[in-house]
């Protein structure tokens, strides 16, 4: 039981900056703007919250430079595939890059540790939260453990990322902007007909989408960690992506793919080098490529079929 | 895309402006670190070109980026975005690796160079294989897959050296050193009264011209180039036009996966003459700005390739110069460089359009490449 429960708690931990990331891309792509920016929006957003809360001590400061960085990033990107029409997978293979060159060499410039930023205290971070009578409920058989290990003890952070996928299904299936957000996404030209700025509505995603890379970035930085490290988001970007597509564009189903390829982590952490039963020792390689291999099994179409918003990918040029 | 842009215009000044743009950002961030950028340029052209060794260095990198950049300017020629390079490179160098190591103490290496160009082409063309099947047949989109796909060669290669290919556990992931090595290419350039000492510059320098020249002759002059090309063009016109989209996209996904493969030969036969560890160094993805700066034309990525090569020796030297800035400076440039030629290649247009304007009003769509 306690190891399940250790288990699902590091599945959690490794799901959230991937779950955050995740539904960043989902209102990104599901307004049409292709975002494999993820990655270094993160970066920026971790740099930032790393830098900030060292020098300010507030770990509200710093989650507000990573928003605000990885905003900034978005707005790039979204100028180049918006307002520019250019290609929006060139256009976040260079935010990629210009994030991670331009972190480490303002960390080492800024910091002169290696591209880290300094080791921040306790207070300048999102530490763990204890939620009501966990301590007191702990010994309830299988409620108790999962309530106290399981649910509890996250940071802030954590808790905002779950949270999100509720809200988000609401934005985007509830609202107007999301009804409009969406319909960018899939048929911007009805749009533009009904009087409506797509420019404006893509817009508005790729800032909702800039803001949860900086919540993920933040909770890489100063949440799980203790500091910036350089190149620390390591391809969980990536994987957020892949997830994205696993969960077909849908919130929901971006929290369950994410919470998957989290489990993979954990046991990829936890299990390194232990004999499994049946399969006998699994290479830890393999583990950490098979988040990968599902979502190209899966994008072949052997499990379901992925289809992205239709307009995905395509600058929005009003006829003339 | 403006068509009342002269030639020149469009192929030679556009991207040197976006280049130069590029640099100009490089520059303030330099700035904005506390050093000049004015003598952090001269150290980088120094480092890049003050010395035969220097200069060695240089067309060492050069010659990486020219294969990853065709390999990412023939998969754009026929429509499609191969951001796998990297994978694909990492691939060809285990196909380069397993000939030398298993015909290494047989044959000398002007025998075994070839079958290493072959096992690299090879092993890179299968990599971009099946991506290129899945969005052929399937539709799975060809720059997800392609992305995945790098993922799962950095762990294969990683399993592989750390186990079946292992020398020993002491030594770390690598592979035992090859018995053969190519000849460097100090005979060729001392006539020039270049010395390029003791610089990793080998044959494969070579070989990587004549890559590009074929590149030229397969996309320009041959009936598989003009098919590739309408398919980049236009899919519903290649479709029309009765030519196999399938068979196109393979194709052309394969001769890239073999280039971006083939360049695993300079790195892991000409230097390092052993399998090891991340050799590609992000190769791949510079071969993305190396072919948007080159605008996807071997005459324009052999230079770009020696810009970059240029930048990444200098950046070497210049990171050790100005302890302040690291090398990690040219991942920025490179950013800069794929942003500015690449995704916003738009937005200077109309102000040149301006000026140069012949025929105003003649608008047409460029293809979406992606």
């Amino acid at each position: 039981m306690e190891t399940i429960i250790q288990l699902l708690d590091l599945t959690v931990r490794s799901a959230v900056p991937l779950l955050l990331a995740c539904l960043a891309g989902l209102y990104s792509e599901r307004a049409g703007i292709v975002d494999i920016g993820l990655e270094g929006k993160m970066l920026g957003g971790a740099f930032a919250a790393g830098a900030v809360a060292a020098v300010t001590g507030s770990a509200w400061l710093g989650l507000l430079a990573a928003i605000a960085v990885a905003t900034m990033f978005s707005l790039i990107h979204g100028f180049a595939s918006i307002t520019s029409r250019g290609n929006q997978i060139v256009s976040g293979v260079a935010i990629n890059f210009i994030a991670a060159g331009l972190c480490a060499l303002l960390g080492q410039a800024w910091f002169s540790q290696g591209g880290r930023t300094p080791q921040l205290p306790k207070d300048a971070r999102f530490t763990e939260i204890t939620l009501p009578f966990a301590d007191a409920v702990q010994n309830v058989p299988l409620l108790g453990p999962i309530y106290s290990g399981l649910i509890s003890g996250h940071n802030l952070l954590a808790y905002v990322a779950f949270i999100m996928v509720p809200v988000t299904w609401w934005v985007l299936f509830r609202t107007r902007f999301g009804l409009r957000l969406r319909a960018v996404g899939e048929n911007p030209a009805a749009v533009d007909t009904a009087g409506i700025s797509v420019a404006w509505a893509r817009y508005r995603a790729v800032i909702c989408c800039g803001a949860l890379c900086g919540v993920a970035g933040a909770y890489l930085a100063i949440g799980v960690s203790a500091g910036f490290v350089k190149d620390m988001t390591a391809g969980r970007g990536f994987i957020a992506l892949a997830a994205l597509i696993f969960a077909k564009w849908k919130p929901v189903a971006a929290m369950w793919a994410c919470l998957l390829f989290g489990f993979l982590g954990a046991i990829e952490i936890r299990y390194q080098g232990v004999a499994l039963p049946i399969i006998g020792q699994v290479p830890v390689q393999l583990m950490q490529a098979l988040p990968y291999i599902l979502t190209v099994i899966l994008l072949a179409g052997f499990i379901g079929k992925a289809i992205p918003p239709k307009a995905a990918g395509r600058p929005y040029v009003k006829e003339r | 895309m403006n068509n009342a842009l002269p030639r020149w215009v469009d192929i030679g000044l556009m991207p040197l402006v976006n280049v130069a743009v590029a640099f100009l950002i490089s520059g303030l961030v330099v700035l904005f670190v506390g050093e000049s950028p004015v003598e952090a340029a001269q150290l980088l052209v120094k480092g890049a070109f003050g010395s035969g060794y220097n200069i060695g260095f240089t067309l060492f990198y050069a010659t990486t980026f020219i294969f990853t950049g065709l390999a990412v300017a023939v998969a754009f020629h026929a429509g499609l975005f191969n951001i796998g390079g990297e994978g694909q490179a990492y691939i060809g160098g285990l196909g380069v690796g397993l000939v030398v190591l298993s015909l290494d103490f047989a044959l000398p290496w002007y025998l075994l160079f070839p079958l290493a160009v072959i096992g690299a082409a090879l092993f890179g063309a299968l990599w971009a294989f099946i991506p290129a099947y899945l969005q052929a047949t399937r539709g799975s989109h060809i720059v997800i897959t392609t992305i995945m796909f790098n993922f799962i060669a950095s762990a294969l290669m990683v399993y592989l050296l750390g186990g079946p290919l292992q020398k020993s556990a002491n030594l770390g992931p690598r592979s035992r050193d090859f018995e053969v090595t190519i000849p460097k290419m100090d005979w060729l350039m001392s006539p020039f009264g270049v010395d390029v000492g003791s610089s990793p510059l080998n044959i494969t320098f070579l070989l990587a011209l004549v890559m590009a020249f074929v590149v030229w002759v397969l996309v320009w002059r041959t009936r598989l180039g003009f098919e590739m090309r309408t398919l980049g063009l236009s899919p519903r016109a290649a479709n029309y036009a009765g030519m196999s989209e399938v068979r196109l996209v393979v194709i052309a996904m394969m001769i890239s996966g073999g280039l971006a493969g083939m360049m695993a030969l300079n790195p892991v036969m000409g230097d390092q003459t052993r399998l090891q560890l991340d050799f590609v160094e992000g190769a791949g993805f510079v071969g993305i700005a190396v072919a948007l700066m080159g605008r996807s034309h071997p005459a324009g990525i052999v230079p770009a390739a020696i810009l970059f090569g240029a930048l990444y020796q200098g950046g070497a030297e210049l990171a050790f110069d100005m302890p302040n800035i690291t090398r990690d400076m040219i991942i920025l440039i490179q950013g800069l460089v794929i942003l500015f030629a690449g995704a916003m290649e738009y937005m200077f247009r109309p102000a040149f359009a301006r000026l140069f304007a012949r025929q105003p009003k003649a608008a047409i769509a460029k293809p979406e490449v992606g």
